[in-house]
């Protein structure tokens, strides 16, 4: 019995999601990676209230970069490794529907964390309350940026020797204008004006992603094994 | 006629492995792929199966070239290749019900439990795979073979590695019912395989 795309879609999710379930040490690695690196500066800089407020939003965000960088290389390389990865390439939901559905599922286990962690962390560099908000905010709308781009170069480094370096050289350079705009966001809102234009141009880059790097993912997979 | 192939020619990176194939496969019929390590016996399975692309010539389904067919190809094959698709994570039984998800298909509980006993990993079936032998694991992604009764075609590479006498008989019995019933299946083996199909053609590759 067939049943529809949403169909589909669902049980790539739930399927990515059981098998995090399954592996809940590399779930956890990013997120505590992120937790340290965001605490290293504080300990760094010195307890200087006034230079830590200024450095947060960039440091806040620069760290969930490179958490999300961190997670990337299991998004396909394991589905990869065992075949999976041939069966998806012929199934019988067309290979969007599945690169969407794992995306969703990185993004769940990857950037949600990160966004609801992100204002906690934030207290340790005494953001005020209105820039809390527009951290999470642009955090909720960056970070399925992170996960839609990142999964190009993750689909483009399959198979590839010294992939995971090659991945942060080709997908960190695209994170530009995610990390500008997030963290230009942020400050925007600690300086009491709003962060409206900033979130708005992630919410374009969002639309855009969402159109091209499925797209883009499923033709780099096909090359991968062509 | 199913499965057709014209003129087909594979490359991997500057090695030629085959040119100028050509078979055709009909109902009930099964085309036996022999030759050394290394002749193109997966290349020409995997060029079938529709994952990579022929360097020349093209493979057309009931008429259609397969690559613009798409999923609904896709649909009304069942490959299972080299790799067992077997993740060490899920049990038998949960690996067993992605693969037939991926496949488009949702057989009940009970179903999937009876493809398992089937097969013999009855015992075995909550088990992580990783607890499982090679030939276990094996058993595990042929375990969809027990419910691909209406797939019309099955392309199997190397279908008995790793398996014991007792699973080899299993799974030569399920090919044999699958091209009585009219299905066609392409494999690839080392081993002498006792399949009643009512025509049975090899191509041998290199050499």
């Amino acid at each position: 019995m067939n049943y529809g795309v949403l169909g589909g879609l669902q049980s790539v999710i739930a399927r990515d999601l059981r098998l995090s379930m399954r592996r809940r040490g590399d779930v956890l690695n990013h997120l505590v990676f992120y937790v340290i690196v965001v605490t290293l500066f504080p300990l760094g800089v010195g307890a200087e209230p006034n230079l830590l407020r200024a450095m947060a939003p960039g440091i806040l965000w620069v760290a969930a970069l490179l958490a999300a960088m961190l997670s990337l290389q299991r998004l396909f390389a394991s589905d990869y490794a065992d075949g999976t990865l041939e069966q998806m390439l012929i199934s019988a939901h067309p290979l969007g529907v599945i690169v969407v559905g794992k995306m969703a599922a990185h993004w769940i286990v990857s950037g949600l964390p990160l966004t609801l962690l992100a204002p906690v962390l934030g207290l340790q560099f005494d953001l005020p309350q209105q820039a809390l908000a527009a951290l999470v905010l642009s955090l909720a709308i960056g970070t399925p940026v992170l996960s839609l781009i990142g999964s190009v170069g993750a689909a483009l480094t399959l198979g590839v020797r010294g992939g995971g370096v090659l991945l942060a050289l080709l997908v960190l350079p695209l994170y530009v204008p995610v990390l500008i705009f997030g963290a230009g966001g942020v400050a925007e809102a600690m300086s009491g004006m709003s962060a409206a234009p900033h979130l708005s141009l992630l919410g374009a880059f969002l639309a855009i992603s969402c159109v091209v790097a499925p797209w883009a993912t499923c033709a780099a997979l096909r090359v991968a094994y062509d | 006629m199913l499965l057709e192939a014209r003129d087909l020619a594979c490359e991997r990176g500057d090695l030629r492995l085959f040119s100028g194939l050509e078979f055709a496969l009909g109902e009930g019929e099964l085309l036996l792929v022999q030759g050394p390590n290394g002749s193109g016996k997966t290349s020409l399975l995997r060029l079938a199966a529709g994952l990579s692309r022929p360097a020349a010539g093209a493979i057309r389904w009931r008429g259609e070239d397969i690559r613009e067919l798409g999923e609904d190809y896709a649909r009304e094959l069942l490959f299972i290749g080299h790799s067992n698709a077997v993740k060490e994570e899920f049990s038998a039984e949960e690996n067993l019900a992605v693969a037939l998800e991926l496949a488009g298909r949702r057989p009940s509980a009970a179903q999937r439990a009876g493809a398992l006993e089937r097969i013999g990993l009855a015992a075995r079936a909550r088990l992580p795979a990783r607890y499982l032998s090679q030939g276990q694991k094996r058993r595990v992604a042929l375990a969809r073979l027990c419910l691909a009764a209406d797939v019309p075609l099955w392309i199997l590479d190397e279908p008995f590695a790793a398996l014991d006498a007792r699973a080899l008989a299993m799974v030569t019995e399920l090919v044999d019912a699958h091209l009585a019933r009219g299905g066609a299946a392409i494999l690839t083996t080392h081993q002498e395989v006792a399949i009643a199909a009512r025509t049975r053609f090899a191509i041998t590759l290199g050499g």
